[in-house]
C-alpha cells in the first residue's frame, strides 16, 4: 500500500479539518485498544480473590469444590486441552482433504457449493451445534453406553474401574470403559468440536492451495506425475506452513468454544476419568457455574478461569497469526 | 515395471498399476472425506426442518413462551429481544469497527497502526465468553441485567470483524481515485468520507451483515448480561431474551414443549443467518 509520495499541499482550510477528522477517527479506532485493555482489567480485578488465596496452586491443584471453597484447575484445563487437540488431530486431515477437493478435483460448477456449503458450516451457531449433538448424536453414544451395561461381564468391568476411579485414578482400558447412560460426555464433546473447527481449517487450506503457483503443478505433470503425486509432493509442502496456521487458528476457536461443550460435555469436575463419561472444559465451566456462584472465591475462581482463557487464546491466536503473516505471501487471513 | 505400450498415445501407459491405485485411491479417499465434512450441514437442517417447520405457526412468531409444563406459546420475547441487541451492538459495531478500518488503511505510516492492527486481530480470537464476563463486571455489577449489557458484549465481538472486512475492500479502492480528489483540491478527509468510503460501500456493508450474522447466534455471552426475559420486554435496561438463549434454555428443559420452541427457534435462526450470509455473498459479488 503506497500512499502518494508527496502529501497533497496543505491549505489553511483543509489543514485543520483533516486534523480534525483524524482525531476523531483515530479516537473511535482506540475503542480497539480500550476494549483490550478494560478486558484484562476487569478479569484481572475479579480473578485477584481467587489467586492471592491460591497463587499457582490455582492451576495444580485437582480438587474442585465449591462446598470447602478449594479451587483447582487442573481438571478443566486438561479437558480444555484434550477436547481441542482430540478435535484438532481428527479434523485435520478431513479439512485438507476437503480443501483439495474444492481446489484441486472438484470442477467450477461444484467446487463453488462445496466451499460455500464449508462456510456455512462456520456460520452455524454453537448453540445449534449444542441442539444437534443433544438429540442425534447423544441418543446413538447413548445406546452403545447402555448396550456396554447390558452384558454382565462388562458390568464386572465396570465395578473394578468404578473402585479406581472414586480412588482418582484410572487405567487405559478403564478410559474407555463408559460411566454414564446419557451418551453425553468427553467423546460427545470431542465429536461436535470436530465438525465446529474443520470449516476453520479447511477455508485457510483452500485459501492456500490455492495459492500454489501454477508452475509448480504443471512443472510434475509435465514429468509424469499422477494428481496425487503432484498433490502430496508438489502442493503440500508448499502450502504446509499456511496450513499450520489455519490449524493453530481452528485450536484458537476450540479452545474457547462454550455452548456446544457446555451442554453435551457432562458437566463432572473430577479429573479426565473416561472417554464416554462427564468432564468440563475451562469455557463450559465459566457458562455452567459463573450464574449460580454466590461464595465470593467460587465466583472469582470461575473469573481466573476466564483469565486464563483470555490468555491462552491471545497467545494462540498471535502464534497463527505469525505464521500465516511470515509464510504466505500476502496475509489471507 | 509393465513396458509401455506406445499403440495407446494419450492414455497414461507409463503408470505403474502401484501408483495408479494410489492415485484412485487417494483421490475416493479426498472425495469421501468431503462428504463427511459436508454432511452435518446437511444432516442439521434436515433434523431442524424436519423437527422444527411444524412448530413455526402464527403463535410462534406473536406469543411469548407458556409457562412450564403447558402448551403453546412462541417465542416472540426473544425475536424482540434479539432484534433490539443486534441493533444496539451495530451501533458500537459499526461505528468503532469502519472508523478503525478507515485508520488502518487510510493513515498506515501513523506511529499507533501496527498496534491497533494487532490488538484489532487479537481481540478476534477473544472467546465469546470471556466477552461476556467483561460485560457483567462493566455493567451487570453496577445496573443489574439488561440488555444493554448483552448488546455490549455483543457490539465488542463485532468490532474485529467490521474492522477486518472494512480495511481490506478500503485498500481495494485504486490510490489513483484518491490522489484525484486531492488534486482537485478536496481535503484529506472529504476524500476518505465523499470519495473512498462509498467507493468501498458494497465490501463495508457485506463485512457488517457477516459480523451481525456471526453474533446473531452466540448465546454465551449472553448468558449472564441479557440473561433471558419470559416476557416482551422494549426496555433496554432490563433483562432480555435472545433467540439463541431460548435455543439453549429449550435444548437443555426437560419440557418437550420448550424443547419444541428449541428446535423451531434453532430453525428460525440459522435460516436467518444463512440468508444473511447469501445476501451478503451476492453483494460482495456485484460490486
Amino acid at each position: 500500500m503506497s500512499e502518494p509520495a508527496k502529501p497533497a499541499p496543505r491549505r489553511g482550510l483543509s489543514s485543520r479539518s483533516d486534523r480534525t477528522f483524524e482525531v476523531v477517527i483515530l479516537a473511535l479506532a482506540s475503542v480497539i485498544v480500550l476494549v483490550f485493555l478494560t478486558s484484562i482489567w476487569q478479569l484481572a480485578k475479579e480473578s485477584w480473590p481467587a489467586l492471592q488465596q491460591f497463587g499457582w496452586r490455582f492451576f495444580t491443584e485437582r480438587t474442585w469444590n465449591p462446598v470447602n471453597n478449594s479451587f483447582g484447575a487442573v481438571s478443566m484445563i486438561t479437558g480444555t486441552l484434550v477436547t481441542s487437540l482430540a478435535a484438532l488431530v481428527i479434523s485435520v486431515p478431513l479439512a485438507i482433504a476437503s480443501a483439495l477437493f474444492v481446489a484441486e478435483y472438484a470442477p467450477k460448477w461444484l467446487a463453488n457449493p462445496v466451499g460455500y456449503l464449508i462456510e456455512l458450516l462456520a456460520a452455524v451457531p454453537s448453540v445449534v451445534y449444542g441442539l444437534w449433538a443433544l438429540f442425534v448424536i447423544a441418543p446413538i453414544l447413548s445406546r452403545w453406553e447402555q448396550g456396554f451395561f447390558a452384558q454382565p461381564d462388562k458390568v464386572a468391568t465396570y465395578t473394578a474401574c468404578k473402585n479406581l476411579w472414586d480412588q482418582g485414578q484410572t487405567t487405559l482400558q478403564c478410559f474407555f470403559v463408559p460411566s454414564t447412560f446419557d451418551g453425553r460426555g468427553l467423546a460427545l464433546a470431542i465429536i461436535i468440536l470436530t465438525v465446529m473447527i474443520l470449516p476453520y481449517t479447511a477455508s485457510v487450506a483452500r485459501d492456500v492451495i490455492r495459492l500454489v503457483p501454477a508452475d509448480q503443478r504443471e512443472a510434475m505433470y509435465a514429468l509424469g506425475a499422477t494428481k496425487w503425486e503432484v498433490i502430496s509432493r508438489a502442493i503440500l509442502p508448499y502450502a504446509r506452513a499456511g496450513i499450520m496456521g489455519g490449524v493453530i487458528l481452528a485450536l484458537g476457536r476450540a479452545l474457547g468454544e462454550t455452548l456446544a461443550v457446555a451442554m453435551v460435555i457432562g458437566d463432572s469436575q473430577e479429573l479426565l476419568k473416561s472417554l464416554f463419561g462427564g468432564a468440563s472444559t475451562m469455557a463450559s465451566v465459566i457458562a455452567n457455574q459463573f450464574g449460580d456462584a454466590q461464595e465470593r472465591l467460587h465466583r472469582s475462581s470461575v473469573v481466573t478461569l476466564g483469565l486464563s482463557l483470555f490468555f491462552l487464546s491471545v497467545a494462540v491466536n498471535y502464534v497463527a497469526r505469525l505464521i500465516i503473516a511470515r509464510l504466505t505471501p500476502k496475509g489471507i487471513l | 515395471m509393465s513396458a509401455a505400450t506406445p499403440a495407446r498415445a494419450n492414455a497414461p501407459t507409463r503408470l505403474s498399476p502401484a501408483r495408479r491405485a494410489q492415485n484412485l485411491i487417494m483421490g475416493a479417499l479426498i472425495l469421501v472425506a468431503t462428504l463427511v465434512v459436508v454432511a452435518p450441514l446437511v444432516l442439521i437442517f434436515i433434523y431442524l426442518l424436519r423437527e422444527g417447520l411444524g412448530a413455526m405457526n402464527a403463535d410462534f412468531f406473536t406469543k411469548v413462551p407458556a409457562p412450564e409444563g403447558e402448551t403453546g406459546g412462541g417465542l416472540l420475547n426473544a425475536i424482540t429481544g434479539s432484534v433490539q441487541m443486534l441493533l444496539m451492538a451495530s451501533v458500537i459495531g459499526v461505528l468503532v469497527g469502519v472508523s478503525g478500518g478507515i485508520f488502518l488503511s487510510e493513515y498506515p505510516r501513523h506511529p499507533l497502526m501496527p498496534s491497533i492492527r494487532m490488538l484489532s486481530d487479537v481481540l478476534a480470537g477473544i472467546p465469546a465468553i470471556v466477552m461476556g464476563l467483561v460485560a457483567y463486571g462493566l455493567i451487570v455489577l453496577q445496573f443489574g441485567f439488561s440488555g444493554f449489557a448483552g448488546a455490549l458484549a455483543l457490539g465488542f465481538l463485532m468490532i474485529p470483524i467490521v474492522v477486518r472486512t472494512s480495511e481490506e475492500v478500503l485498500k481495494l479502492v485504486p490510490q489513483t481515485v484518491r490522489e484525484a480528489g486531492l488534486a482537485l483540491g478536496l481535503p484529506k478527509w472529504l476524500v476518505t468520507l465523499r470519495i473512498v468510503l462509498p467507493a468501498a460501500a458494497g465490501g463495508i456493508i457485506t463485512g457488517i451483515m457477516l459480523a451481525l450474522a456471526r453474533v446473531a447466534g452466540e448465546a454465551a455471552p449472553l448468558l449472564f448480561t441479557a440473561f433471558g426475559n419470559p416476557n416482551v420486554n422494549l426496555d433496554p435496561g432490563k433483562p432480555m431474551s435472545a433467540l439463541p438463549l431460548e435455543i439453549y434454555r429449550g435444548a437443555t428443559s426437560a419440557y418437550d414443549e420448550n424443547q419444541r420452541l428449541a428446535k423451531a427457534g434453532a430453525l428460525l435462526l440459522i435460516s436467518l443467518i444463512f440468508v444473511t450470509s447469501l445476501l451478503a455473498r451476492r453483494f460482495s459479488r456485484r460490486r
